[in-house]
């Protein structure tokens, strides 16, 4: 290996002289010295120039509430992540809106996932997993990325579109299409593949819309909620507004809770004597589900614009400079989180992280990934005394995706 | 030190002496009262410590500012009794004020 593609020393290396948007820091896992070093000297640091252009840097959790909450100060327009909209294939969803636009549209969606909905899933989300997980070979090596948490989260995702279920794995396609871009996350997809693969996707859930208006439903599915409320009833005629909140909508409910279900495994298989307490208590899962998103933090930052100079914790930010608030970052500051680098299934105060993000953007679905988790936790618990990883996982290049193309393990059935 | 009654949405009833000068939510917190989750702690960032106040405390309970106005909004099951209960900051006039709960908190 050539010494320009290594990562500087984190420790020796001059601030002005690290990138922090490098992807390779998340593709290594080594992240967590360049981070902890601006939380400690620069906890809002500028860097003037990165592939992504300039940006600041805001690494403290109780920093990241007060951007993340300030809607007026720090906008989300028009993209909340690191990389410049794209000229050609340009985007608009809710997520990058501000309020009133964005509470219009979001209101329009978010009862899908209300936890009154919720509790209608639950019978047919366990089904699903119990399926998944009674099919799984014992004694054998196997991806846990593909059989189990792109195949649980995907199931999800068709159901809450109503997406033809024999064809649910286009979503996950779309969805991993749809962040890789280079200049979007420092991710390695083709940019004509991309290009295809969301025209696609447009093509696609433009047909649906179409039929199922036609259909008249009544259901609570997210296109159906879209056609029914005022503020978005002709979303589809805008394609740039309807592929962008699908991609918004596909994203967010398939790569946060797959790469959730991938990384508790892997702490629990680093952390063996957590391992047994849940073993000993499965009263821990809820926490420990809390304690997986916060470890996890499956999206590593999220970004804003800064709407007019302002002094942000001594630092002169100026109108329309670039804020990265850097998630996984805040989940890892010594000030807000006892022992933050452990990994521990009964904290006392597990639900106080900041995974779903702060302020209007929060995550919407954030009870049913919870649920979700929840549920494949008590299952694997019901068959397997282990679920064993025996090799090093291979993470995916972005530093806005944290999250796994391999994890591979055996089960261990609790019948021995 | 006001008495305040906090009511989930199953009717089960805990009064609770809260401590003027705190927030709400606090007080529900520090007495170990279900149904209030508070996940930012109290930054009005989360939108986890929803409450429906009775009527005739509104106005004691103060204007809610625009950012949780805009919090509540994202909630299916806003009222116009909604309030975040870490933004209610307790005082001695709320001797006997009674809270609902909603039936989640999200």
């Amino acid at each position: 290996m050539n010494s320009i593609s290594q990562l500087p020393d984190p420790a020796a290396t001059p601030l002005a002289d690290i990138d922090f948007s490098d992807p390779r820091m998340f593709l290594q896992d080594n992240w967590y010295a360049y981070f902890a070093r601006l939380r400690n000297e620069a906890p809002v640091h500028y860097q003037a120039d990165s592939p992504f252009g300039p940006f600041w840097s805001v690494t403290r959790f109780d920093d990241i509430v007060a951007v993340d909450s300030n809607y007026q100060d720090f906008s989300s327009e028009p993209v909340i992540v690191i990389g410049d909209p794209e000229e050609d294939m340009p985007l608009d969803m809710f997520i990058a809106m501000d309020p009133p636009k964005h509470d219009l549209q979001r209101r329009a969606v978010q009862s899908v996932v209300a936890p009154k909905n919720l509790a209608q899933m639950e019978a047919l989300i366990r089904s699903r997993v119990a399926d998944i997980l009674d099919n799984l070979p014992l004694g054998k090596t196997f991806n846990w990325v593909d059989e189990v948490s792109i195949n649980l989260t995907t199931q999800m995702l068709a159901t809450l579109f109503d997406f033809p279920f024999e064809e649910r794995s286009r979503l996950t396609y779309w969805s991993d299409m749809a962040t890789a871009a280079p200049e979007i996350s420092g991710g390695n997809a083709d940019p004509q593949e991309r290009e295809a693969a969301l025209m696609d996707c447009l093509a696609t859930f433009t047909r649906i819309w179409h039929d199922r208006k036609a259909a008249g439903s009544e259901s609570f599915d997210l296109i159906s909620l879209l056609q029914r409320d005022p503020n978005t009833s002709d979303m589809v005629d805008n394609p740039i507004e309807f592929l962008g909140n699908l991609v918004l909508l596909i994203v967010g409910g398939n790569d946060t809770t797959r790469n959730s279900a991938t990384g508790g495994v892997l702490a629990l298989n680093q952390n063996p004597a957590e391992y047994d307490k849940l073993r000993a208590d499965y009263g821990l899962i809820p926490s420990m589900v809390s304690e997986i998103i916060r470890w996890q933090t499956p999206l590593a930052h999220m970004r804003r614009r800064a709407t007019r100079d302002l002094e942000f914790r001594g630092q002169k930010i100026r109108e329309g400079d670039k804020v990265v608030m850097w998630y996984m970052s805040g989940n890892r500051d010594e000030r807000s989180i006892d022992n933050p680098d452990a990994f521990i299934i009964d904290r006392e105060n597990p639900r106080h992280h900041i995974s779903f993000g702060f302020g209007v953007h929060r995550c919407m679905g954030n009870r049913l990934a919870e649920m979700q988790l929840r549920i494949l936790w008590e299952e694997i618990m019901q068959r397997f005394s282990f679920v064993e990883v025996v090799a090093e996982p291979k993470r995916v290049q972005s530093n806005f995706v944290r999250g796994y193309e391999t994890l591979p393990v055996r089960v261990h059935s609790r019948q021995g | 030190m006001p008495k305040i009654t906090l009511v989930e949405f199953n009717g089960a009833d805990h009064t609770i002496d809260a401590e003027s000068g705190t927030s709400l939510m606090l007080n529900a917190i520090n007495n170990g009262v279900p149904g209030i989750d508070a996940d930012c702690g109290g930054a009005c960032a989360c939108g986890t410590c929803h409450v429906f106040l009775d009527a005739q405390w509104l106005d004691n309970a103060g204007e809610a500012t625009s950012l949780e106005d805009s919090m509540l909004s994202m909630r299916p099951d806003r009222e116009d009794t909604s309030r975040l209960s870490c933004q209610i900051e307790v005082n001695d006039a709320m001797e006997g004020m009674v809270v609902r709960m909603p039936e989640y908190q999200m």
